[in-house]
């Protein structure tokens, strides 16, 4: 029955392109896509490791800024530099690691909107970088796969967000049943306790941390190819950095497909509203949306999955009847 | 050669001595109970060994080995497992899962470590609540668990905050039996407890500590006959 429903899913997926040719529709997806991918990758380290980055927008950046200058100033490949700035976003994120795996809770996700915030005001006063006017990614005809641009059509793009966001998820699900995600689980739940049992707890965040900001940084060279224009404001923000923690909470964190579903949830909805109220001059769509994440954190903390969750246990109520009497046993 | 060699350890909290030159050895195999009013500084020097909280001065030796200035983990490779006085298990886990992290010290592969985590489960009694949420469990049943995931690692030398503490009483007989059974294998077992008719019965040799320094360490015929433990802790209801 799953099966055939994820068959199903996958298969409309794959077609949706052939049966939707205006961009619209393709945008909308492209960007669930995105974000179902940002989302996954940050779940990593926040879901399953516990530790709240709200500074992911450097990585992002980093895969952003990489690819257009290898691109501008060595006339290499996006793909070269999506694989360099997956590397780069590595090595920043393990010097990040050190000082800010120190702090634990709410201190660890104010340290990195610290860093996010000075990774950003590094860039904008960095004038061999683009400073503050941001880079232009050099147009190349015709639309090829090697070029990673497409002028004619969103089709590719779509396919190769969507291959970016089976990346994420692949990684996550084989992560998720092997050793290590057992490990970044227990340092979730409690970080002593897994300390006293063996487990090499800063290493284990600074792995976390490297896997979620690669994933990160592809995402990234992704959006400057598809909008062909990057600058500080619009790779490096915080409000970038809180929106993709957004689109996971609101999925489900700590789950494989939470962040997926918040991304599908949450982009429509930002572009539905965008489209129907935005350019009024009143931000009234910003409003909506902001309205209904806080609906959300009200009334269903665990996200999609969570509420899912509920439903299913409701079904079974053989299930609570059990628990119960397990407790009074 | 001993197993855990202690010496001179001091910690201080600001201007509190939690633990102060306190010195003692643990030879293989052996069952040693530490006793002590609240804020004797009992918990403190189990966090001083484990590498949980770094000493002022002293040392700690593991077969020979300086391990003072080691992380938890690393003491945990050399052997040394330990629980918490206040149960830290890992709520949204299942006990299995519990228990498979501290598997996963000794092997990387996921079904190794499931089988292992089985068996210790089974060996403290939980083996029908592997499935079971670790927050779903009953305090003496955390206590289980905790002791199974710290078994999981495979130590040689088992340091218990509390056995008993927190325990309904009617559990407390089966808490007992298991830690003197873990001891009749041959593990060497350092154990916090106030319950002092329990400690009477397992340890081969107690430990007492009063405001941070050790005031006595002998059999426990002989704590229960020593004048300062009698001041300090037991009071005049234990003099025989």
């Amino acid at each position: 029955m799953r099966r055939a429903l994820g068959a199903v899913v996958v298969l409309a997926v794959l077609a949706f392109p052939l049966v939707f040719v205006r961009p619209f529709p393709r945008h909308v997806m492209i960007m669930i896509f995105l974000y179902g991918a940002l989302a996954t990758a940050w779940n990593v380290l926040a879901g399953y490791c516990g530790q709240i980055s709200l500074g992911h927008a450097v990585y992002f950046g980093i895969g952003a800024y990489t690819s257009t200058l290898l691109a501008r100033e060595a006339a290499l490949t996006p793909w070269f530099g999506m694989a360099a700035g997956a590397g780069l976003a590595v090595l920043v994120s393990q010097a990040i690691g050190y000082p800010v795996f120190r702090l634990r809770g709410h201190y660890f996700a104010i340290a990195t909107i610290g860093v996010g915030e000075i990774v950003q005001t590094i860039v904008i006063n960095w004038d061999w970088v683009g400073g503050a006017r941001g880079l232009f990614v050099p147009i190349k005809r015709p639309d090829s796969l090697v070029n990673f641009q497409f002028h004619e059509s969103k089709a590719v793009y779509y396919y190769i967000a969507l291959g970016l966001l089976a990346l994420a998820v692949a990684a996550t699900r084989r992560l998720e049943r092997s050793r290590r995600g057992y490990l970044f689980r227990a340092i979730r739940e409690d970080q002593e306790a897994a300390a006293s049992l063996g487990v090499h707890v800063a290493r284990e965040k600074h792995m976390a941390m490297a896997v979620s900001a690669a994933l990160t940084a592809l995402g990234g060279t992704f959006w400057a190819q598809y909008v062909l224009f990057i600058d500080p404001e619009s790779v490096f923000p915080l409000s970038l950095s809180i929106l993709i923690c957004l689109v996971a909470v609101l999925g489900g964190v700590g789950s494989l497909w939470g962040p997926v579903l918040g991304a599908a949830v949450l982009v429509p909805l930002s572009e539905g509203t965008r489209v129907l109220l935005g350019g009024t001059g009143k931000a009234l769509d910003l409003v909506i949306y902001g309205a209904l994440i806080m609906l959300i954190a009200v009334f269903q903390p665990a996200g999609i999955v969570g509420l899912a969750r509920r439903f299913r246990r409701g079904r079974r109520p053989a299930a609570g009847a059990a628990r119960r009497q397990e407790s009074a046993a | 050669m001993s197993l855990l060699e202690v010496s001179g350890l001091t910690k201080r909290f600001g201007g509190v001595v939690a633990n102060r030159d306190v010195s003692f050895t643990v030879r293989p195999g052996e069952l040693v109970g530490v006793i002590g009013p609240n804020g004797a500084g009992k918990s403190t020097l189990f966090d001083l060994i484990t590498g949980f909280a770094p000493a002022d001065a002293g040392t700690v030796q593991i077969d020979g080995r300086d391990v003072t200035r080691l992380r938890p983990d690393q003491i945990c490779r050399l052997g040394v497992g330990r629980t918490f006085q206040k149960l830290r298990p890992f709520h949204e886990m299942t006990a299995l899962e519990n228990v498979m992290i501290g598997a996963f010290l000794g092997t990387a592969d996921v079904d190794a470590a499931r089988q292992a985590a089985r068996e210790a489960l089974e060996r403290v009694g939980l083996g029908d609540r592997a499935a079971a949420h670790a927050r779903g469990l009953s305090t003496g049943q955390r206590k289980r668990l905790e002791l199974a995931r710290a078994l999981a690692t495979r130590p040689r030398l088992l340091l218990l905050d509390e056995v008993t503490g927190g325990v309904d009483p009617g559990a407390i007989p089966g808490l007992v039996a298991l830690v003197r059974e873990l001891h009749a294998r041959g593990l060497a077992l350092v154990v916090i407890e106030h319950n002092m008719r329990v400690i009477m019965e397992i340890s081969e040799r107690v430990l007492a500590l009063q405001l941070g320094e050790v005031i006595a360490d002998a059999s426990p015929a002989e704590i229960m006959r020593d004048q300062r433990v009698i001041d300090a802790y037991l009071g005049e209801a234990w003099r025989v």
